[in-house]
């Protein structure tokens, strides 16, 4: 059983080699983003050398790794899945012997998987020849960093998984997608840290699975988060990824018994 | 006779805009809930970088030489031509829809121009709201930063967003176009709409390539910072300010020229 499930991760691996525009076109939108956040934050650091617990060079390579770390773990499964329950395909596929939410979550690591042979790596060593990064010497936060954006796909696919199922109950829940694009990218700390943002804001986001996703990760890697710290932060996005599973069972078993499907 | 068939074709495009909204109108109200989610989370989009230029300048005077207003007055003005492009041209996700689903072969078995017809197909009003926000600011930052207000402001700022609102169409018209070229999707929408909105921070933050790029390439910078110096004293830029509705009308004539072109070479995806 667990190899068809793999099967599932190559497959979708392939089908990434297809479109090879939208590799490229990938490839242009990251370097552009981080170029443009470069430029933007040098702008904002001016003569500062330390804002919001970051100097500016840890915040150019926190900006570079978020978003580097962001084309592995984002993918578009909340799109796939309210689709498909839209055009009714999920019915036919829940009678199939395997789990729908474990084949789309599978079907998303391979995409992960792609990006991140295909695009991260290459991507992150361009990012390093264009722009002053300040890399980490010791090898255990490089190992720590691919542990944690492991997570990170965890727990953003567990939120794309709860988002694309509202589907079920919302026969068009486009602007609940594209509200929760937002707020990921806004409250994850890809465009911005955690750290800036002031005092209360701070603690609601601690409380929030978001910041486990980008500012988790990204600090460890940049340094910003030490020793015991970086213990934490694993924890922290270990107990989110637990976290979720159980709103996604719940939320799956009322799903399957609301389902209706129109026409055929 | 030329400016009879003129006003013909306008006044029959007119009828076909009525038609179309009636039917927009139609479906909105049979998915209440889901068009106020969508108001919602585009407001949403635009809060989140509002929040951005917030957080940022509790750490900073200054971005560049520009104050926290005067970036607000961009992102205002940035925000009103987004809005009615978004509300005429939602192409997000034209090579889908159009060329994966075979629709835009019923699109050219009618008789108006096929991009009239995909544009009002698409038409989806509730996107001003996102300009009349950016209005807002637009005033407030107005205000807050004392600028004078000359008789000609209006009318200047009528120009100058026709002008981003060209830009964007004619972009979109020539980008989407791409997808006539090939049948696979093409994911090109992303791209566009991350580059887009890099025009509405100063562009002198950048390096000599970027703003290039989003002068020349894309010239997303005539969407927001370049038209909005206008009004900005201590960054009026008139060279570049005036040239925004220039490069409107290029842009959108190339894009019509480019999208025309598509459609001749267009073969349908078969089925």
């Amino acid at each position: 059983m667990a190899s068809a499930y793999l099967e599932f991760i190559r497959i979708r691996f392939l089908t990434m080699l297809a479109y090879r525009v939208n590799y490229y076109s990938g490839i242009v939108i990251y370097s552009l983003n981080i170029g443009v956040y470069y430029f933007l934050w040098k702008a904002i650091y001016g003569d500062a050398s330390q804002l919001g617990g970051f100097s500016a060079a840890q915040i150019t390579t926190y900006v570079a790794v978020s978003w580097m770390a962001r084309s592995f773990y984002f993918n578009n499964l909340d799109r796939e899945i309210a689709n498909e329950i839209r055009d009714g395909s999920v019915a036919i596929q829940m009678v199939r012997p395997y789990s729908y939410l474990l084949v789309k979550f599978m079907q998303g690591f391979g995409e992960g998987l792609f990006r991140l042979v295909m695009f991260m790596l290459p991507g992150l060593v361009v990012v390093m020849l264009l722009f002053p990064l300040d890399l980490p010497e010791e090898p255990w936060r490089w190992a720590v960093f691919f542990l944690m954006i492991l997570f990170s796909f965890l727990i953003n696919s567990q939120i794309n998984l709860l988002t694309g199922m509202i589907a079920f109950w919302l026969e068009n829940n486009q602007g609940v997608m594209s509200f929760k694009r937002v707020l990921v990218d806004l409250l994850s700390g890809v465009v911005l840290p955690i750290s800036f943002f002031p005092g209360w804001a701070r603690t609601v986001l601690e409380w929030l699975p978001f910041q486990a996703i980008a500012y988790l990760p990204g600090s460890a890697f940049t340094g910003t988060l030490n020793g015991s710290e970086v213990a934490y932060a694993i924890g922290v996005q270990a107990a989110w990824s637990l976290a979720l599973i159980l709103p996604i069972m719940l939320m799956w078993r009322a799903a399957r018994r609301r389902m209706f499907v129109q026409g055929g | 006779m030329a400016a009879g068939g003129f006003f013909f074709k306008v006044s029959f495009v007119l009828s076909l805009f009525r038609e179309y909204l009636a039917n927009y109108l139609k479906t909105k109200l049979a998915y209440r809930a889901d068009f106020w989610a969508e108001v919602i989370s585009d407001l949403m989009f635009n809060a989140a970088n509002l929040v951005f230029i917030f957080v940022v300048f509790r750490h900073t005077a200054a971005l560049g030489d520009w104050s926290e207003a005067e970036i607000l007055f961009v992102y205002g003005y940035y925000m009103i031509p987004y809005g009615i492009f978004s509300c005429f041209f939602s192409l997000w996700d034209f090579s889908e829809r159009y060329i994966v689903r075979g629709e835009m072969d019923r699109v050219l078995t009618r008789p108006a121009n096929s991009f009239v017809q995909v544009m009002l197909e698409n038409v989806d009003p509730s996107q001003l709201v996102g300009s009349v926000v950016g209005f807002v600011i637009l005033v407030s930052a107005w205000a807050s930063l004392g600028l004078p207000v000359d008789w000609y402001d209006p009318l200047v700022l009528i120009v100058m967003v026709i002008g981003s609102v060209m830009v964007y169409a004619g972009i979109y018209a020539a980008l989407s176009a791409v997808s006539f070229f090939t049948d696979s999707p093409i994911g090109i929408t992303p791209l566009l709409w991350n580059i887009q909105n890099y025009g509405r921070y100063p562009v002198e933050i950048y390096n000599r390539a970027i703003r290039f790029f989003l002068t020349w390439v894309l010239p997303f910078a005539f969407v927001g910072v370049y038209p909005a110096s206008f009004f900005l004293e201590r960054h009026q830029n008139l060279g570049m300010a005036w040239l925004t509705p220039v490069v409107g009308a290029a842009v959108m004539f190339a894009g019509l020229k480019i999208w025309n072109f598509g459609v001749r070479r267009y073969r349908g995806a078969g089925s």
